[in-house]
Formats: C-alpha cells, sequence, structure tokens
C-alpha cells in the first residue's frame, strides 16, 4: 500500500532522528558538569579538581539552627543531608530564604568546607499550600 | 465522505465555533480570574506571588503541548504528504510562540521576589528558550520562503528535530541540579499543589486553552480566504 517514496521518506527520517538523538545525548551527557546549575556539598567533596579561584554556586538546604545572622555578615550551613558546607555572606537575601528551604550561593570555595557567598539564590520547591494548612501540619508534627 | 472538509463548508463551520467561543469566552475569563486572583488562598511561603503561577504553568503546558502537535502533524505531512496538515501547523505556530514567551517572561517575574534574580542559566530556561527558538525559526520559514512546497518542508525538518528538545524540556529538572523546581503535578501519583490551588490553575487553562482555539480558528479562516484568492478548489 506504501509507495516506495513514502517508504524511503520515512526510514531517511527514522534514521536521521535516531542518529541525532544518540549524538544530542552524548553531547549532554559529556556537558552535564556545565548543565549544573549548581553542585551539592557532596559533589564538591567528591571531586578533585576543585578550583579555588573560579566562582561557583553550591546549593542544599539551609541546616537547622545554623543560620546566625548579625550586622556585618549571615553565617550559615548548607547541607544535602549527606555532607555540609559552610557559607559566609554579606548582602541582602530574597524574602523567600530560611532555614530548613533550598539555596543556591554563588561565591567562591575557600576550601572544601568554607564558602564565601557574594550572592544567595532562594530555591523554592514544588509544595504549593495556603498557610493555614501549613500550621495544622506543623502542629500535627509536634 | 470528505465533504466537511470542504473549504467552503469548513469556513462555515469556523464562524459558527468562533461565534460560540466568543460568547462564552469572557465569561469564562472572568470566572477563572476571579478564582485565581482573589478567591484562592496565598501561599504559605510566597504569598500572593504564587498567583503568577496561574498563568505561568498553563502557559508552559500550552507551549508545550502546541509544538508536541506541530511536531507530531509535521512528521506525517512530511512523509504521507497531506498538504492541510501544513495550514494547522501554520496557524498554530504563532500561540505556541506567544505562549511560550509568555511562560519565559511571567517565570522571570515570579523569580525576581521568589529566587532573588530574573534570569538563572539553568536548564530548565535555557531549553525553555530554545523551544522559543524552534518556533521563531518554524515561523521565519513560512515568511522567507515564498514556494509553499519548500517553505512546508523545511518547517517540517525543523519541526520534527525540535521535538527532540521537548522530553528535554520535561525532564531538564529531574535530570540536572536547577534553580527551577520539579514538577508539582505528576501524571503519575499524587501532585504537592493543594486542591484548593488546583481549581483555578485547572479553570485557567481551560479557559487560556479556549482562547487558543479561537486565535487558532482566526488564523486558519485567514489562511482558507488565501486560498480562496488564489481560485484553488483544493490544496
Amino acid at each position: 500500500m506504501l509507495t516506495t517514496k513514502v517508504k524511503k521518506r520515512a526510514y531517511l527520517l527514522a534514521a536521521t532522528l535516531t542518529v541525532s538523538v544518540v549524538a544530542i545525548f552524548f553531547i549532554l551527557k559529556s556537558l552535564s558538569s556545565n548543565i549544573l546549575y549548581f553542585k551539592s556539598p557532596t559533589e564538591i567533596k567528591n571531586s578533585n579538581d576543585t578550583n579555588f579561584n573560579k566562582k561557583i554556586r553550591v546549593g542544599g538546604m539551609v541546616k537547622k539552627n545554623s543560620l546566625e545572622i548579625d550586622s556585618e555578615e549571615i553565617k550559615f550551613t548548607i547541607t544535602d543531608f549527606e555532607n555540609e558546607i559552610m557559607v559566609s555572606y554579606s548582602g541582602t537575601v530574597p524574602n523567600l530564604f530560611t532555614e530548613e528551604k533550598g539555596v543556591v550561593a554563588e561565591g567562591k570555595l575557600q576550601d572544601k568546607k568554607f564558602f564565601i557567598a557574594d550572592r544567595i539564590l532562594a530555591k523554592h520547591d514544588e509544595n504549593y499550600m495556603p498557610p493555614e494548612l501549613k500550621k495544622i501540619m506543623k502542629e500535627n508534627v509536634k | 465522505m470528505f465533504n466537511i472538509f470542504h473549504n467552503s463548508n469548513l469556513f462555515k463551520w469556523i464562524e459558527k465555533l468562533i461565534y460560540f467561543i466568543n460568547s462564552i469566552f469572557f465569561i469564562l475569563l472572568l470566572v477563572a480570574l476571579s478564582f485565581a486572583l482573589i478567591l484562592s488562598p496565598a501561599d504559605y511561603l510566597q504569598g500572593d506571588s504564587v498567583r503568577i503561577m496561574y498563568v505561568h504553568v498553563p502557559a508552559a503546558w500550552i507551549g508545550l503541548a502546541s509544538f508536541s502537535f506541530i511536531a507530531l502533524l509535521s512528521l506525517i505531512n512530511f512523509i504521507f504528504k497531506i498538504k492541510y496538515f501544513s495550514l494547522i501547523t501554520k496557524s498554530i505556530a504563532p500561540i505556541g510562540l506567544m505562549f511560550t514567551c509568555i511562560a519565559i517572561i511571567t517565570g522571570s517575574i515570579w523569580g525576581q521576589p521568589t529566587w532573588g534574580t530574573f534570569w538563572a542559566w539553568d536548564a530548565r530556561i535555557i531549553s525553555m528558550s530554545i523551544l522559543a527558538f524552534f518556533y521563531f525559526l518554524f515561523i521565519c520559514v513560512h515568511k522567507l520562503f515564498s514556494d509553499q512546497e519548500i517553505a512546508d518542508r523545511i518547517s517540517s525538518i525543523i519541526a520534527i528535530f525540535g521535538a527532540i528538545n521537548i522530553p528535554i524540556i520535561k525532564y531538564s529538572v529531574n535530570w540536572w541540579n536547577t534553580l527551577h523546581q520539579p514538577a508539582s503535578i505528576k501524571i503519575l501519583g499524587s501532585s504537592t499543589i493543594h486542591s484548593s490551588m488546583l481549581l483555578p490553575l485547572f479553570l485557567m487553562f481551560f479557559v487560556l486553552i479556549l482562547y487558543c482555539a479561537l486565535i487558532f480558528l482566526m488564523k486558519y479562516k485567514t489562511e482558507i480566504i488565501r486560498i480562496k484568492k488564489k481560485n484553488l478548489k483544493r490544496l
């Protein structure tokens, strides 16, 4: 039923599509460390070629009870629940920046455990709910 | 059997449909907007800026869905040469581009109070911009090439290869660390948006889909008029 012309076009398209999907897969795979918007503390701990002069981004959760704010600087700990990094920062923070919430810090590593940030971004999670419900949930946890 | 697809018949049906959608669209828009802007609760963390989501998420869905649809029709058109399909893809593309741009712009307006930045070079935002670029290319090809057949063929190829980007957009938040949060509404499993916020979201989605249908029908009507002007009975 299908004419040879139709078959030829279909095969040609299938072949080029497969090749390009495979090509894009390998390109993305080799670029994957560059595509990452931020690194987690574990990834920094495990990487061997840490560059202390290059600006990087570190992301994770702000550890509970680690946030210290005084007039000059803000100190907190970023955790991915396996490893931690201490962060020091002076400047304004976004409204959503609090303990136990996602954060991305941009700046330079001093060593593998200490980071000086010059920009803080808050990372929002996928949970959306009204404030009353949050209150009820908190009381249930207690 | 294909009488209904004959241009004059189709024309009448399109006129009727446009009239029908016009008569209900504004009422539904008012209902959806009042749910989204007034009746729904503010978020526990973001406050009122959560309301941007009611435009952002449906716009992004429509942007993705219409490109997938264009790619599917282009694939069939490329292999089987069904020329009506190129009229349809041509009419959808501008709507898709508009909604993709709306998604990017509203996202950046939401990002400023929430993340603390308008723009971040993260995988979701880049792949979404690439989608907008593919839409732009697709439309440009139709404007640049006066020969309909060549324009169809090149734009189909652009749409088919651009479709590789669609799963990358969808899974970018799972494959890589991104500033953008992962999907809240999952096809399998429960969603992480409270039901009082889901209702306005789906209402807005429905209204925007109606808007898309309206613009699509108008565009398609123009294409039919253009064919009639050339004095062609059929393509």
